[in-house]
């Protein structure tokens, strides 16, 4: 039996200790040099998460459930990770709209429903009061093992006189904490850093002394973590301890758990008022996402070689909820199980601490003052100051729910083990993350629907968890659990329609789920949500994305004075002051009866929902507002205004595009066409002068006729003789122009006939021999080509074969002049080539003599050989016609003769039926 | 207005991913099996997991102050 006195001294001098370490949080906090501006305290103060059910409880679970313990950490872990993302939309949106509480925060995003806080409220304390219960239940069981050791420990304490049971005083100490820390001032956004100061603190101390029990454990009893597990796998007993077989409910019920631990990490109360309430600067998440899932790894990393080390201990050890105080009370230590009280203590108090704050601001904001609101013309608009009143309501919230946590502890505290407590209330806070989380992404999601999935889930809650836990602690007939209520075989509460083969918890959570988010989803297809909602939802959807829509939004006129007046009754002389102090005019020039501004009904809205809940703070501004009290109209056309602005912005861009590229298009169009106008006028020039020549010769000639009349008639005849050839040269020019405009027009009719190249050739070569004879030009042919059948029209591919040969024998070397044209199959082309053993054209050359009008110099320069005979048009006109038929004509390197070689590529068509046995003829020199 | 997601934003929502798949079955069932002395590796690899989740996630957020 240790000191009785000694160990309350030091209890009671550990919570003066709290006192102090929050008023000094609290004076640097009015002098703006915060203790809490860290990402470290931060995440220490999100380890309130931490309570006195891990602390004692964890070992607990591990001893029963083995390695499942671990999920309630592993849960919040995925939570972090992801918490940049998911908490800072959080507390960016309560920041901008001065939310207080998950309550206020669910209302807020359904439209600032007075129901739905009110619901969320009321679900909060359900489930969360015998959780507190839990705390209160813990140090009083610690104490009394503490004194009692080895004694075994009833918890007759409890039900001894309430001022016998140390858990009454402790928690009368939690509430002077609480309603000194908690209820200071009633304007700011409901922040209190002297309480995370201390909860910081508390954090630390737990977390030391439960690593001081796991060292001590290690590293004393055993030695080392080998030597434990090495003796404790001798033990049959254990051997399936850690093992997933070990896991209530197996596979699934390990995924029920971890789901049910991340979703209950962001919806508990004191979770949302640590991460997102207290929250000094969203930059500390980023730290704290991994801050703080390694301080659950450090908290728990002794959790299974204490939970072995007690097991192996036996009955010495006592419960295994007891476990890390026993095992140094057990090795006759006197310090280390005063630690581990004072950690415990911690855990508890730390909890009990924030959770209280949260609940009674949602009862206070939530519950009581819409009531008394609604009530106020009964008696309490005669009051001019209500801000007294508000934190008197706020105290007695305080004091109603350790008082309701203290009689739950001390009637039913005994009839569960820790942990199934805890994860009962986690079951229950749960129930806001469809609504919460699902409102933060979806904008469709009503406010019908969030009330019937909250409503819906918490029924299936209470019937498949709390309901059965009353029959268990035998508050009912266990019957209800066996035989289901009524004897309905189907709705037994732990086996819901016959589901079997899950824990209770699992169980639970699946069905609550399965109707919160179907009512959710189902419902919201069906309900059509109001203008405000529709505006607070795209402020929740959209937070991360639009950080300044905070448009003010109140367009109704109210005066200065009355607004005055409002925010003086519900917040005080010295909030209203501070508030107003932005909007004085310049040299008092405005009275109360002024209009008050937009941005200033705003901010006092503002204000008033940090104090009040923003459903309430929007009824009493409502008050006051004449007119138009909200254009919610307005708001949402500046949203659709903006949104429309953006759509036309983007559209201009996409037709300032298509300009600028319909621009250069036409740039280039207009290019092409100077381009062709340019050559059209060449072209134009150039006939002229064509046409002159032979015009000029015939015309000189005629005159000397006319004016000579005594002109002899040799001479007579040969003038004569150039008049007639100088006119067949100017019809043939003529006719080739015609040609060329037919060609370039695309109005040369084709008479297409199936031919045999073989033959057109062998009848062109007839048709020039004559003038090969004359000229001396040997001619030859050689053909390779097996059925060698095109689709042309007769006369043009004729035409086009004796200007190419006419051509080569033109260029080809004078006196001993030579040309062979051969014919051979090149893929499904026919291929003529022409080569004649001239000078040949340079390659520079090779595409301009396919220019109108151009002519090849003949000779060199120093040794011109004058203008050849021809127009200038014959390989145009050739060029065109070939592409008429779908083939090419272009001069390539010189073959065999070493002269110009031109060549000819024709489509190639299978024979006629009758023409298949057309002899290849071979080499067949002309004559 | 939807911007892409930051890098930031795609790394940890893939590490959050990644530890649920470490997290649960069956990935889970292959990492229960019983040590030499008998006793599960279960809870040996999921502190393991857990601690190389933790430093990734240290990783990516402290080196991306400049974001």
């Amino acid at each position: 039996m240790r000191n009785e006195a000694i160990v309350l001294v030091v209890a009671f001098g550990y919570l003066a200790l709290l006192f102090l370490i929050a008023a000094i949080g609290d004076r640097r906090a009015e002098q703006g040099r915060s203790l809490i501006g860290s990402s470290s305290v931060y995440a220490l103060s999100i380890a309130v998460y931490c309570t006195a059910w891990t602390f004692y409880g964890s070992v607990g679970r591990a001893t029963e459930a083995g390695p499942s313990f671990l999920l309630i950490y592993l849960g919040p872990t995925l939570a972090m990770l992801c918490g940049w993302m998911l908490i800072r939309k959080m507390v960016r949106i309560a920041r901008a709209q001065r939310l207080t509480s998950i309550a206020d925060f669910i209302s807020a995003r359904y439209g600032k429903s007075q129901s739905i806080g009110a619901l969320v409220a009321l679900i909060a304390v359900i489930g969360i009061i015998p959780y507190i219960a839990l705390q209160l239940k813990a140090i009083t069981v610690s104490y009394a093992i503490l004194i009692d050791y080895p004694a075994q420990t009833s918890l007759q304490h409890a039900e001894s006189l309430f001022f016998a049971d140390k858990s009454f005083w402790i928690a009368l100490v939690l509430a002077v904490f609480i309603i000194l820390f908690g209820t200071r001032q009633l304007d700011a956004s409901e922040r209190h850093e002297g309480m995370v100061t201390a909860i910081a603190f508390e954090s630390l101390i737990k977390l030391l002394a439960f690593l001081a029990v796991g060292i001590f454990v290690t590293f004393v009893l055993y030695q080392g973590p080998v030597d434990l597990f090495a003796r404790a796998a001798e033990d049959p007993k254990l051997l399936h301890l850690l093992g997933l077989d070990n896991v209530p409910g197996g596979a699934a019920g390990w995924v029920g758990l971890l789901i049910l631990s991340t979703l209950a990490f962001l919806t508990l109360p004191r979770q949302f008022q640590v991460m997102v309430v207290e929250n000094v600067d969203e930059r500390h998440i980023k730290r704290a996402s991994w801050l703080f899932p390694l301080y659950l790894l450090a908290i728990n990393i002794f959790v299974i070689p204490v939970a072995l080390a007690g097991l192996m201990l036996g009955e010495a050890a006592q419960t295994p909820d007891s476990f890390v105080l026993t095992l140094p009370l057990a090795a006759g230590l006197e310090f280390l199980p005063l630690l581990v009280f004072i950690g415990g203590l911690s855990a508890a108090t730390g909890m009990v601490i924030v959770e209280t704050i949260a609940l009674s601001t949602m009862i206070s904001n939530q519950l009581v003052m819409p009531l008394l609101l609604r009530w106020r013309h009964l008696h309490l608009d005669h009051l001019y100051d209500l801000s007294g009143w508000l934190l008197g309501i706020r105290r007695v919230a305080i004091l109603f729910i350790l008082f309701l946590g203290y009689l739950y502890h001390a009637l039913i505290g005994d009839s569960y083990s820790l942990v199934t407590i805890g994860l009962v209330s986690f079951a229950a806070a749960a129930q806001f993350a469809p609504a919460l989380l699902i409102g933060l992404y979806w904008r469709g999601a009503t406010r019908i629907a969030a009330a019937a999935g909250l409503m819906g889930g918490i029924l299936v809650w209470g019937h498949t968890l709390l309901i059965p836990g009353f029959a268990q602690s035998g508050w009912l007939e266990m019957s209800l659990i066996t035989a289901g209520p009524f004897g309905i075989e189907a709705l037994r509460p732990y086996q819901l329609f016959g589901l079997q083969g899950l824990d209770i918890y699992s169980h639970s959570l699946f069905w609550s789920m399965l109707v919160n988010i179907g009512l959710i989803l189902l419902v919201s297809q069906f309900t059509q949500p109001s203008r405000l909602e529709q505006t607070q939802a795209v402020l929740f959807t959209d937070a991360l994305q639009n950080e300044h829509l905070h448009t003010p939004v109140w367009q109704g006129h109210t005066s200065r004075g009355e607004l005055r007046q409002l925010v003086h009754r519900y917040l005080g002389a010295q909030a209203t002051e501070r508030l107003f102090a932005p909007f004085q005019c310049e040299g008092d020039l405005c009275d109360d009866q002024d209009p008050a501004p937009s941005e200033m009904i705003h901010q006092a809205e503002k204000q008033l929902a940090g104090a009040l809940g923003s459903a309430s703070a929007r009824v009493l501004i409502n008050s006051v507002v004449r007119g138009e009290a909200l254009d919610l109209q307005a708001v949402l056309s500046i949203l659709d205004t903006t949104s429309q602005t953006l759509e036309y912005n983007r559209r201009l861009e996409q037709k300032s595009e298509e300009l600028t590229r319909i621009g250069q298009e036409l740039k280039e169009a207009n290019d092409r066409l100077r381009e062709l106008d340019r050559l059209k006028d060449e072209f134009v020039a150039m006939v002229s002068h064509e046409l002159r020549t032979p015009l000029t010769s015939i015309r000189a000639f005629a005159e000397i006729l006319r004016d000579t009349p005594d002109l002899p008639a040799t001479k007579r005849q040969h003038f004569l003789e150039v008049i007639v050839r100088e006119s067949e040269r100017l019809s043939r020019l003529i006719e080739e122009i015609l040609d060329l405009a037919r060609l370039e027009s695309g109005r040369m009719t084709l008479n297409l006939q199936k031919l045999n190249l073989v033959e057109v050739v062998q009848q062109t070569r007839d048709a020039v021999a004559r003038l090969y004879e004359d000229g001396g030009v040997t001619l030859t042919f050689t053909h390779q080509a097996q059925d060698p059948w095109v689709s042309a029209d007769p006369d043009r591919l004729h035409q086009v074969l004796i200007n190419l040969l006419e051509n080569a024998r033109k260029f080809a070397k004078t006196g001993a002049g030579e040309v062979s044209v051969s014919l051979s199959q090149v893929g499904r082309h026919l291929r003529l080539e022409v080569e004649d053993n001239g000078e040949g054209i340079p390659e520079s050359e090779r595409e301009k003599v396919f220019e109108k009008f151009h002519q090849v110099e003949q000779g060199n320069q120093a040794r011109p050989k004058g203008r050849p005979r021809g127009t200038g048009l014959g390989l145009p006109i050739c060029r065109g016609i070939v592409a008429h038929h779908g083939g090419r004509l272009w001069i390539d390197e010189p073959a065999d003769l070493g002269g110009a070689n031109v060549i000819l590529e024709l489509p190639r068509i299978p024979p006629p039926a009758q023409a298949q046995d057309l002899d290849a003829v071979t080499t067949e020199p002309s004559p | 207005m939807l911007q892409p997601p930051s890098r930031l934003t795609s790394r940890l929502l893939s590490l959050t991913l990644l530890g649920l798949l470490l997290f649960t079955p069956p990935l889970l069932l292959l990492l229960d099996r019983p040590s030499s002395h008998g006793l599960s590796w279960l809870p040996a690899w999921l502190f393991l997991i857990w601690l190389g989740l933790i430093g990734l996630a240290a990783w990516i957020l402290e080196r991306q102050d400049a974001q």
